[in-house]
């Protein structure tokens, strides 16, 4: 079997066959019905018998032309693409720099009881406070820049990048660990061959999970100060009672998340070949 | 010494030794950082100026309450947050693993909504609800709801087929099935729902209330901002981490105790 989970040598005209397939499924319709239908009652409410004012919800052809705004001339100092792009680059400086330090923590403290039992009190102690929480303190830190938001999307990672590395170790095999053991095998190298695949799974989890939380406190980090990103798109639209300018705010957010976890996905597989996924 | 499997055991005196030096690592660096006066105060009080100053909190009010007045309103918040959260996201997800055509239906607009991020909803809860109750109560539904629809999803859908063979050919309706067979055989995965729910609810009204509150804990820690003091954003922190720790420390107990009494 490839990752994909097919079988090997398929032929082109009945991988087509098998996405035709897929798609006259009943299921895969009704969700696109679900889609018109409410695509069509945004329509009808918002434009045709105005139930819904654009003061609370703006129409199709508002949104429109909102997108088109940030998207060409730009909004709140910047187009689109620079938004995103700003608060992409962020995101991926703190979550960088949490698992290139959490990993390697949660990795040590799953291998040796001595270091859990040194590093945990602290981390129980820190480990309850949401990485939202953290929010204020980076701001009387280090002010409204970039370096107070990338403070804390690394504390929004580094707790998961730990917990997940840790019992990521604890979950191999012991036959595996005692079979290297009998063999010899070279302190780097077991670190290498054997506990870092070992725990790779977990590690992933956590990253999906920490990439999940680091774009949230991003985002509301943003909303509460910030100079360029998303969430002072979102903020500026806010302040100037924009509902239109809210929801392309909202929607890229999303797509944005949305490209961020297929794309963790995509490297999850390069980085686990030996696994068939699902 | 890399030492794992059943012959690394800590005795417990090395055990406490360790976990002892530990915390006084992590208290000492903090003190000595704060103490050698290389950081001001303002911006680094020791561990036991943010103490006095979480009891002068718990005694004198800051920004019209006392912390745990704050922390009731918060906490009010989140209980209507997240009851209407799991009153609404369990049954509906018990109906979405009985009813194919719901499924099919909710799950595609579910997954396109799921990746919104709660606190994105912050300025759409500001301009329906304002910023008194209505607002942070919808952040905290947002963030509170999909664990809750989603686990009682996959308790509906694992259910032992037999069970619901045996009740359909006894002819229970739609109704009796879901409330008599669906809902009893998904408790334990509910209640894990739930647990995740409530951790998910209470940092989105931590978020929330940094952004849209007048009162509060999260208001609490915007106003320690502004005024520049350490200490006050450091006991709201410390305030919210141990209400969000007994909060699931609770949820957990009763995910042992139904566990238990189901023999698991």
């Amino acid at each position: 079997m490839n990752p994909k989970g097919r079988p090997e040598g398929e032929s082109a005209a009945k991988r087509a066959a098998r996405r035709i397939v897929k798609l006259s499924r009943p299921s895969t319709w009704a969700g696109v019905a679900t889609f018109v239908v409410l695509f069509a009652a945004w329509y009808v409410l918002t434009t045709l018998t105005q139930t819904i004012g654009s003061g609370r919800f703006p129409s199709p052809g508002e949104t429109w032309e909102a997108f088109e705004q940030i998207a060409l001339t730009g909004y709140a100092d910047a187009r689109l693409v620079a938004h995103v792009l700003h608060s992409v680059k962020l995101v991926l400086l703190g979550f960088a720099a949490a698992t290139l330090v959490g990993v390697p923590l949660g990795l040590a403290m799953g291998a040796s009881r001595s270091v859990e039992a040194f590093v945990n009190p602290a981390f129980l102690l820190i480990r309850p406070i949401p990485p939202l929480a953290w929010i204020p303190l980076a701001i009387v830190w280090l002010g409204l820049g970039d370096a107070a938001k990338v403070l804390i999307i690394w504390f929004a990672a580094f707790v998961p990048a730990v917990i997940n590395s840790y019992s990521g170790v604890r979950t191999i095999e012991p036959y595996l660990i005692e079979a290297a053991r009998m063999l010899g095998v070279p302190r780097r190298l077991f670190v290498r061959e054997v506990l870092i695949p070992g725990a790779l799974p977990m590690i992933f989890t956590g990253l999906r999970l920490s990439l999940q939380a680091c774009w949230t406190t991003l985002v509301a980090g943003e909303l509460i100060g910030a100079i360029a990103g998303l969430g002072h798109v979102l903020y500026q639209a806010s302040l100037d009672i924009f509902p239109a300018m809210i929801v392309v705010g909202m929607a890229a957010v999303a797509i944005t998340a949305a490209v961020m976890t297929i794309a963790l996905g995509v490297v999850e597989r390069r980085a686990m070949p030996w696994r068939s996924t699902r | 010494m890399i030492a794992l499997g059943a012959t690394d055991t800590l005795s417990f005196r090395r055990w406490l030794a360790l976990s002892l030096a530990g915390l006084m690592a992590f208290f000492g660096i903090w003190w000595i950082t704060a103490a050698s006066g290389a950081v001001p105060p303002q911006f680094l009080p020791t561990p036991l100026a943010v103490f006095e100053r979480f009891v002068a909190l718990t005694q004198s009010p800051f920004v019209g309450y006392t912390l745990q007045q704050h922390l009731a309103s918060s906490f009010g918040r989140f209980a209507l947050g997240f009851g209407l959260a799991a009153a609404i996201g369990v049954p509906l997800g018990l109906l979405m693993g009985w009813f194919r055509w719901l499924d099919a239906v909710v799950t595609p607009l579910f997954d396109a909504l799921r990746f919104i991020a709660p606190i994105a909803w912050v300025p759409f809860a500001a301009l329906w609800f304002g910023t008194g109750i209505g607002g942070p109560v919808l952040i905290i539904f947002s963030g509170a709801f999909p664990p809750c629809v989603i686990n009682a999803y996959r308790g509906a859908k694992y259910v032992e087929p037999r069970l619901i063979e045996a009740a359909q050919t006894l002819g229970a309706s739609h109704l009796r099935m879901i409330v008599e067979v669906l809902l009893p055989a998904s408790v334990p995965s509910i209640v894990a729902g739930l647990r995740i729910s409530a951790g998910l609810g209470w940092q989105s009204l931590v978020g929330a209330e940094l952004i849209v509150a007048s009162s509060g804990i999260g208001y609490l820690l915007v106003k320690g901002q502004s005024n520049i003091s350490t200490a006050i954003v450091m006991s709201g922190m410390i305030a919210i981490g141990i209400v969000g720790f007994t909060i699931d420390a609770l949820l957990r107990m009763l995910e042992r105790r139904i566990n238990r009494r189901r023999g698991r």
